[in-house]
């Protein structure tokens, strides 16, 4: 019997594996949502790997070396559709810290035979590489916003991932404003929400995990945490964070730079 | 058979990137290597010049499935710099949260990634055909597990909560309640899955390992304890430099960790076990007891057993900090950041994790050294091969790779996290 379940895939570059094992940490949804495709490429899951074509991929990690960027180019015409999943995929991740080193220093400190290594000089998002059907926010992505994303594809639909801000949610949570209250910095104004604004809720400012929203005023964030008594060393390292190459974040976090 | 090379170019079922070489010449065993090719992070290098504020939101990025372990180390590191180390509450509330990382961790390993090996099962979803029960036992035993983090971190993956000098916020003792109606539960869960482990079928295998782990006077190990071993190591924390050291080998991005003195070690729950058994809670002393259990195990593939008894421990141990618990005043510390060098380690569910940083007087990192457990326990992982294959060197190719994919998932190898140690002396050479 031909099995018609569609194959889904999931692929890792560089990456602390954290977004995928958000597939695993679904447990109530892990069998329903698992059970509804082929399994058809996830060794952090399975030991059964199938050769493509997939019909969803799902991607993981920056792109940081020679071979990440031909695995990517493979991927892409492996996949008819392909997601990336989390701020690695999306932005660079935290490795793109490197971006503004000169990576040969970093790998000395790092390694004691340097020339065994092989690495790009930047981490970038793999849109940069490949055309990208849909780009899936967080450093972790939220295993809910996942299966809404995995489900729609499986449903032809267009993923209903909001793109306001952190604060938007932290509102509706009946949080008192961290940075109003105490004068704690927040990117809360600038971030895309969908971590359900749990830093606020934990007493501390948003770190931008999720990313830029949609048209971020960044600027005028950072001017208001300026005026707050903050130097500009901790407003350039609060943009380079887990989306520091994120096109917004890194303009502002360049601003400020020493 | 004569001479054959087994290639398995990407591991399944662990975290993170590896692939397996074997060579075997006349029947014998002439080359294994664990290659790890999983990209270098550089996470060392670009610690530098961060606040060390942000050391355990950042080096939580490393591993997604242990992220409580590397901001455990981080702020045990970052505290015995400054002299500052919270107690009380913040200290039973830091064990509580580890809990949850070790339920949850050895869960998803024991369950999903390992026990497909001894059932003859690609995954976990071709598990639940068969064994829909146990698999729906565990991952709801896994779930609270997460709760736990959740509760007290935030979230399951990077958690937000865990701070220099205690949490940003300290739950209600009301909080705390549910997880307590569940973790009861989750113990008799527990029970039911070291019942489960100790009836599968392990290779005859025995080793003459030195395992290594914290040991504290009174306590099954998480945050504190002196590093020891069963072959006479006895050091402190800060001494670890002294008596472990990183080679970099040419086929793996991950650094090779031995022992100074002697050679490779044993690190995870095994060795805890074995070096900790007398501060296993009553409970687990009895299940152990009740399955005729050794106190002593020396067959890595028995660590499936093991990690059954340490998530009933963390279960129960979970409850008593739950019991005992009263809100503290302050959810942390005051932090006065001095120039110094730290040095933390605490028991990741894969074993012990190293980190150390040198920080200046603007509280900014100068360098740091992260030694994850799988970096230590690679040369363990090879050598067990060395000394598997041999027995089984006729079997069909398809059935020696699965045997020797099982032996090293014992580990439960987290490869992703294995890729970025600094070797403090850097060689120079040509």
């Amino acid at each position: 019997m031909k099995n018609k379940k569609p194959k889904l895939a999931v692929f890792k570059l560089s990456s602390c594996d954290g977004c995928q094992l958000s597939i695993l940490d679904a447990e109530d949804e892990l069998l329903a949502v698992l059970g509804a495709v082929d399994i058809a490429y996830f060794p952090e899951a399975s030991s059964r790997m199938l050769p493509g074509p997939y019909d969803i991929g799902l991607i993981e990690g920056s792109v940081t070396t020679p071979h990440d960027v031909e695995l990517a180019r493979q991927i892409r015409k492996d996949c008819k559709v392909l997601i990336t999943i989390g701020a690695c995929a999306t932005a660079g991740g935290i490795q793109a810290l490197r971006n503004w080193k000169d990576v040969k220093e970093f790998t000395k400190i790092v390694y004691a035979h340097p020339q065994y290594i092989s690495t790009l000089d930047r981490s970038m998002p793999v849109a940069s590489f490949i055309h990208v059907d849909f780009e899936l926010r967080g450093c972790p992505v939220n295993k809910y916003q996942l299966i809404d994303v995995i489900v729609a594809y499986l449903n032809n639909k267009k993923p209903n991932i909001t793109s306001h801000s952190v604060c938007m949610e932290c509102k509706q949570k009946g949080n008192v404003c961290v940075m109003v209250a105490h004068g704690t910095p927040c990117l809360g104004p600038v971030t895309q929400t969908g971590c359900g604004s749990i830093c606020p809720s934990y007493d501390r400012g948003c770190y931008g995990c999720f990313g830029p929203m949609d048209s971020p005023n960044t600027s005028s964030l950072a001017r208001n945490i300026e005026a707050r008594g903050e130097t500009k060393y901790d407003i350039m390292l609060a943009f380079r964070g887990f989306n520091a190459y994120s096109e917004p974040f890194r303009k502002e976090s360049e601003v400020y730079e020493k | 058979m004569k001479n054959r090379t087994i290639k398995v170019d990407y591991l399944a079922r662990v975290e993170g990137e590896g692939a397996l070489y074997i060579k075997i010449k006349n029947g014998e065993v002439d080359d294994v290597k664990l290659k790890i090719f999983e990209p270098p992070r550089f996470f060392e290098a670009f610690l530098r010049d961060r606040k060390y504020s942000e050391a355990p939101d950042i080096t939580a990025r490393i591993c997604g499935i242990c992220p409580i372990a590397y901001q455990m180390s981080a702020v045990n590191a970052i505290e015995n710099a400054f002299g500052q180390v919270p107690g009380g509450q913040i200290r039973e509330l830091r064990r509580l949260i580890y809990c949850g990382e070790w339920i949850e961790s050895h869960t998803l390993h024991l369950y999903m990634l390992h026990a497909p090996d001894f059932l003859g099962y690609p995954d976990v979803v071709h598990m639940a055909k068969d064994f829909p029960e146990v698999v729906e036992k565990a991952l709801k035993l896994k779930r609270i597990g997460n709760d736990i983090v959740k509760t007290i971190g935030g979230r399951e993956i990077h958690p937000i909560n865990v701070k220099v000098g205690g949490f940003y916020k300290v739950p209600q003792k009301k909080d705390l309640k549910q997880l307590r109606e569940d973790l009861l539960w989750a113990r008799d869960a527990a029970i039911d899955t070291v019942k489960f482990t100790s009836t599968l079928t392990f290779p005859d295998f025995e080793q003459d390992y030195e395992f290594v782990s914290l040991c504290h006077d009174i306590e099954y190990p998480f945050n504190e304890g002196r590093i020891k071993s069963n072959k006479g190591l006895d050091i402190s924390v800060e001494e670890y430099d002294f008596n472990f050291i990183e080679e970099h080998v040419e086929y793996s991005h991950a650094l090779h960790s031995r022992l100074r003195a002697r050679d490779n070690y044993f690190l995870g729950p095994i060795a805890r076990y074995n070096l900790n058994y007398d501060k296993l809670s009553p409970i687990v002393k009895q299940v152990a007891s009740d399955l005729k259990l050794p106190r002593e195990i020396n067959n890595p593939f028995k660590s499936i057993i093991v990690r059954g008894l340490e998530t009933l421990y963390a279960c129960d141990e979970a409850i008593r900090i739950i019991d005992q618990y009263e809100k503290p005043d302050e959810p942390s510390i005051q932090i006065n950041p001095i120039e110094a060098t730290g040095n933390g380690a605490s028991e990741a569910p894969r074993g012990m994790l190293y980190h150390r940083y040198r920080i200046n007087e603007e509280g900014l990192i100068m360098d740091a050294k992260i030694v994850p457990p799988t970096s230590q326990n690679q040369k363990t992982i090879e050598k067990d091969l060395k000394h598997f294959i041999p027995s089984r060197v006729n079997l069909p190719e398809k059935e020696l790779v699965l045997q020797c994919e099982q032996a090293v998932r014992n580990y439960d190898p987290c490869i992703s996290c294995a890729t970025h140690f600094l070797k403090l002396h850097v060689e120079k050479e040509n």
